[in-house]
């Protein structure tokens, strides 16, 4: 059977790693490249780089970066940030990303998803979803809502229903990036992660909390969810891939254990 | 100076497999005319995407008997994925009669259980059932990865290398004579999947029973 799946990501600003706390403040934590090479040789199952800038004239150095982890990294990579056209995955594609995460321009735009479906694969692309929790309403039964814009902006869109609809407009996977955990160390949101895993029939990535191996283990568990996105884990240190693949083993959860 | 070419076909992106070869010392080139292939001393057949697309271009190009005729020749191939499914006679996907280089089909995974997801997607144990050059190495416990909707299913029982479990046990590795075929992405498999590539740029197109039938 498969394994469940360890994945970092990296948040890239001009070619730099930065890492957010509840997406707001970031902070300058060294070269991606670097990282990327160093968890790949630790035995990390899968990359997702993210450009937190993002704006069109600084395109050029995102998909340099990403050639240059491409020649290097031999296991699954992924990458969003700013990609708002089946251009700007294509181009992704071509520098070396196998998966595309499309993210806030899906939600202005739901068609991209499908577009980009057509073009590349449903399964190179992955919907990510930030999402906040609210009060239940008629508007958001599910009581998540979705945000954009790194969180700043509500669309009231519920979050549950924007899952479905991105499984139906062709999305291969989900990450589902939990606003209020985001940062906080404090662990994933269970309830979340797996109201939408046990709604869909496409993998979901579990991404935004996690601060010790228990928080991994638990939503790869209780939280049903296929894979879990680490960042501050283990670009500070505290933690190694390898360790954290171990201890989940050691916990009985199948992982990929030899690389 | 041999000449290894990776099949150029519109079928997802080479880049990626060419960058694995660099990586283990394969100088591959990325070619698209028929000629190029059929002189090729040794020849990667990648690909994502549809097999009925996939064979529509292979047709309109000419690559499809530029293949035959490299198989027929001996030439050393090695089929990933995409390229590994429509290198059988026939895939149930969009119902399409394939290369037939290697006596088989395509068969789409189907499970009861409706939380089993399809794609089969991400790192999964390969065991080797039957030795082959290009698979020694692999021991007990090595994961691939993969992403795919379909699974090959060859004719002869002689012909599957390897077997992964998805709900059931399917074919993963194929190799018939000059022909090998994976079903995971070796250029993203890490370690294991590297010297997958290493040990194919070093094969001379014989399998163990090719040897022993000499014998």
């Amino acid at each position: 059977m498969l394994s469940k799946r360890l994945i970092a990501c990296l948040d890239v600003r001009e070619g730099r790693l930065a890492k957010s706390v509840r997406f707001v403040d970031t902070r300058d934590i060294g070269d991606p490249v670097e990282k990327a090479r160093e968890y790949y040789e630790d035995g990390l199952d899968e990359l997702v780089f993210y450009d937190i800038t993002a704006s069109s004239d600084k395109r050029r150095i995102l998909l340099e970066f990403v050639e240059a982890v491409a020649a290097e990294v031999f296991i699954p990579l992924s990458v969003g940030g700013g990609v708002r056209s089946v251009a700007d995955a294509t181009d992704l594609r071509l520098a070396g990303a196998e998966k595309i995460n499309v993210n806030s321009a899906a939600v202005q735009r739901p068609e991209l998803i499908a577009e980009c479906a057509h073009a590349i694969g449903a399964q190179n692309v992955v919907l990510s979803m930030d999402v906040l929790r609210v009060p239940a309403c008629s508007a958001t039964p599910s009581g998540y809502e979705i945000v954009i814009n790194g969180g700043r902006t509500r669309m009231g869109i519920d979050a549950l229903e924007w899952a479905l609809r991105g499984e139906a407009l062709g999305a291969g996977e989900l990450v589902v990036n939990s606003i209020d955990a985001d940062g906080t160390r404090e662990g994933y949101e269970l309830t979340l992660t797996r109201m939408i895993a046990d709604a869909v029939r496409i993998p979901v990535i579990a991404s935004g909390g996690a601060g010790v191996p228990e928080h991994l283990h638990e939503v790869l568990t209780d939280g049903h969810a296929d894979a879990a996105l680490v960042a501050s884990m283990v670009h500070f240190g505290d933690y190694t891939c390898s360790g954290l693949k171990r201890y989940l083993d050691s916990q009985g959860v199948k992982m990929r254990m030899r690389w | 100076m041999a000449r290894t070419v990776i099949v150029d076909y519109d079928a997802g992106n080479l880049r990626s497999v060419q960058r694995a070869c660099s990586e283990v010392g394969l100088d591959a080139d990325i070619a698209a005319e028929p000629a190029a292939v059929a002189r090729a001393d040794r020849i990667i057949f990648p690909g994502v995407g549809q097999a009925a697309s996939a064979m529509r271009t292979l047709r309109r190009t000419g690559l499809d008997e530029a293949l035959r005729h490299a198989i027929a020749a001996g030439t050393p191939i090695l089929g990933i994925c995409l390229g590994l499914q429509i290198s059988l006679d026939y895939s149930e996907e969009g119902d399409t009669a394939c290369l037939g280089l290697i006596p088989g089909r395509v068969r789409r995974f189907a499970f009861d259980d409706p939380r089993l997801k399809v794609p089969h997607m991400g790192w999964n144990e390969v065991r080797v059932v039957h030795p082959h050059p290009v698979l020694a190495g692999i021991r007990p416990g090595d994961e691939f990865y993969f992403v795919h909707a379909y699974y090959p299913d060859p004719d002869t029982r002689e012909a599957v290398l390897a077997v992964a479990d998805y709900e059931h046990e399917f074919c993963c590795a194929l190799g018939v004579r000059n022909y090998v075929g994976v079903q995971f992405h070796t250029e993203k498999s890490g370690r294991v999947g590297l010297d997958l590539i290493a040990r194919f740029a070093r094969w001379d197109g014989r399998d163990q029973r090719d040897r022993e039938a000499a014998c």
